[in-house]
């Protein structure tokens, strides 16, 4: 196999992973961040404490991240042909993977939001703000930073799931390495797949470690 | 200000009572039967140790804590009947100030005042203008796009101030305000807060812990102690004639001195106070030119600050009865507050 069809393969992995790892990153937030902000505005001293509920949603949330996602994965099956249509190949994981990966968005979120000050809230309340308002206006906005190093940490993790891709007839970087690589020994493959993912990792990580310090106004 | 005797108080305050559970069990009474009345358009003063519940007294009127007995009234209304929508609505007439400014960091100076104009959504042009009429009134013009960790204390506090100010309020609950600021940005700040209440006519509540900050601003002080309300009265009555234990311990020295021991009754010790009037009148040095008598000065404290001027001394009395009743009398022809004590 030569150096152009090597790149092919890592080329269409590569899109692969970004085709799962996107749109599996956006809806988690989009289940995620709601859910984390939940947990943090009912909990006993939020400012909408409603702690019975929030003792619920922990549970839960808890109980769906300790289950590991190749068992996940393999679980959610039928319930993946139903949703996506299918339960094999690429689009197929991005189900799973969603499932997997919101409630982690949300402890995630919760754990940045946690951290807002809380004579800052206090402020806002006693300026008469509604719920809503103190959401939007403060929790979020003042957390803005550490959510971002979250998102890092929440995309990294997701495209570290996708590895597992193969498990269910996926593509990917992963699978690549697994399937091409190391089933059918082609180790320049395998090595190649891992390197660019090693890449991607990083340069997700080093991207969000530098706009949460950018957008960080607390120093200087 | 005009103090108005007729219409409802600014802020009445009736029995008011907080408690919070401990967490060995138990309870823990923060706020015992406080009661007390706030004017309109004065500058009413709270005062007391650390732990005294002042906090927690002013965090009951916008109900930042919930009362656990009493009742709370505002302009005649009872916060405690409130629903949400009617306590946001007088939350937004009723501002309060931090002694941690409890400015958003991540939004500059501009957005942070802009903040309460936001929430009652008024319209963005008008709202811009209207921040940049309250910054110029706290002085910071300059500084719509800088972000507070870009400013000192004293100026955080007066971006706090001009975001205080945004929704028009009637009151201003300042809790600790000038406790993290050093003398001068305190001294600058509670001018701001007394121009201010003068120009806008706004009540302003003043929670502090430092007698001067009463000195300087307040028409009235209540002093709380223990969850209690040790004494009240005009700051003039309150500091002159301190009855109760807990004053005296906040005005220092001579106070102390005077509450130790009375088993040491030798010979009593004259305790002066001066006001704004006579503080500048050279008392002492009359009283040994033109009645002869000895006079040593034990302590002496002697303040002015603002518009105001008061001063404590404590003299030792002369052996002879006769002296004494001279130097006693003529005290007392001056005006004076004269107090005999027993000092060590
Ligand atoms: N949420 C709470 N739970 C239990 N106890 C509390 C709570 N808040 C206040 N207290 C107690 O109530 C008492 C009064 O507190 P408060 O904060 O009102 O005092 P303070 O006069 O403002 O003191 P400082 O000058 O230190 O601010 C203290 O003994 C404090 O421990
Ligand atoms: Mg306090």
């Amino acid at each position: 196999m030569n150096a152009a069809e090597i790149f092919q393969l890592i080329w269409v992995a590569f899109l692969e992973t970004l085709y799962m790892t996107i749109p599996a990153s956006l809806i988690a937030y989009v289940l995620g961040l709601p859910l984390g902000v939940l947990l943090v505005i009912t909990r006993k001293d939020g400012i909408k404490p409603v702690p019975t509920f929030n003792t619920v949603l922990g549970a839960v949330v808890n109980l769906l991240r300790s289950i590991p996602f190749v068992i996940l994965l393999a679980m959610l099956f039928p319930v993946t042909r139903i949703v996506m249509g299918t339960a094999i190949g690429t689009k197929s994981v991005i189900f799973p993977l969603v499932i997997s990966a919101f409630p982690y968005v949300a402890r995630m979120v919760e754990s940045s939001l946690i951290d807002v000050d809380r004579g800052i809230i206090e402020a806002a309340q006693s300026m008469g703000s509604t719920t809503w308002q103190i959401v939007y206006k403060v929790l979020l906005p003042e957390a803005m930073p550490s959510l971002i190093n979250g998102a890092a940490i929440c995309v990294t993790t997701i495209l570290a799931y996708t590895a597992m891709a193969s498990t269910a007839g996926g593509g990917g970087l992963g699978s690549l390495a697994i399937i091409k690589g190391l089933n059918l020994r082609k180790y320049d493959i395998m090595y190649v797949a891992s390197i660019v993912l090693v890449i991607l990792v990083q340069l997700i990580t080093v991207s969000g470690t530098k706009l949460t310090r950018r957008l960080d106004h607390r120093i200087r | 200000m005009s103090i108005e005797t007729g219409a409802p108080a600014q802020i009445e305050v009736v029995g008011l009572r907080k408690v919070f559970p401990l967490s060995g069990g138990g309870e823990f009474a923060a706020l015992d039967d406080i009661s007390l009345k706030i004017n309109k358009g004065e500058i009413y003063g709270i005062i007391g140790m650390s732990g005294a519940g002042k906090s927690t007294l002013i965090r009951c009127m916008n109900r930042l804590e919930t009362p656990t007995d009493g009742k709370i009234l505002i302009d005649g209304q009872d916060v405690l009947t409130m629903n949400q929508k009617q306590l946001n609505m007088m939350r937004r007439k009723m501002s309060m100030i931090f002694q941690q400014f409890n400015l958003q960091m991540q939004k500059t100076v501009g957005r942070n005042v802009r903040y309460p104009l936001e929430i009652a959504g008024v319209p963005k042009h008008k709202a811009n203008q209207r921040v940049k009429e309250l910054l110029k009134i706290v002085g910071l013009e300059a500084k719509e796009d800088a972000y507070p960790a870009q400013l000192s204390g004293g100026q955080k506090q007066r971006v706090a101030i001009a975001r205080a100010l945004a929704s028009n309020p009637e009151v201003l609950l300042c809790d600790e305000a000038t406790s993290a600021l050093d003398p001068m940005t305190t001294q600058s700040i509670l001018a701001l807060l007394q121009d201010i209440n003068k120009r806008l006519g706004i009540t302003v509540v003043i929670i502090t812990h430092e007698m001067a900050v009463i000195r300087q601003v307040c028409t009235r002080v209540a002093i709380l102690d223990g969850g209690k309300i040790a004494e009240e009265g005009t700051v003039d009555e309150v500091f002159v004639h301190t009855r109760s234990a807990a004053g005296k311990r906040l005005f220092g020295i001579i106070a102390d001195q005077e509450n130790s021991s009375d088993e040491k009754l030798t010979i009593p010790a004259l305790r002066i106070v001066f006001d704004d009037e006579n503080a500048q009148k050279p008392i002492i040095a009359t009283l040994i030119r033109e009645l002869g008598v000895d006079v040593n000065i034990l302590a002496a404290d002697v303040k002015r600050i603002g518009e105001k001027s008061y001063g404590q001394m404590l003299i030792a009395m002369p052996e002879d009865l006769e002296s004494r009743k001279k130097t006693m009398d003529y005290l007392k022809e001056q005006g004076l507050t004269v107090k005999e004590v027993y000092p060590q």
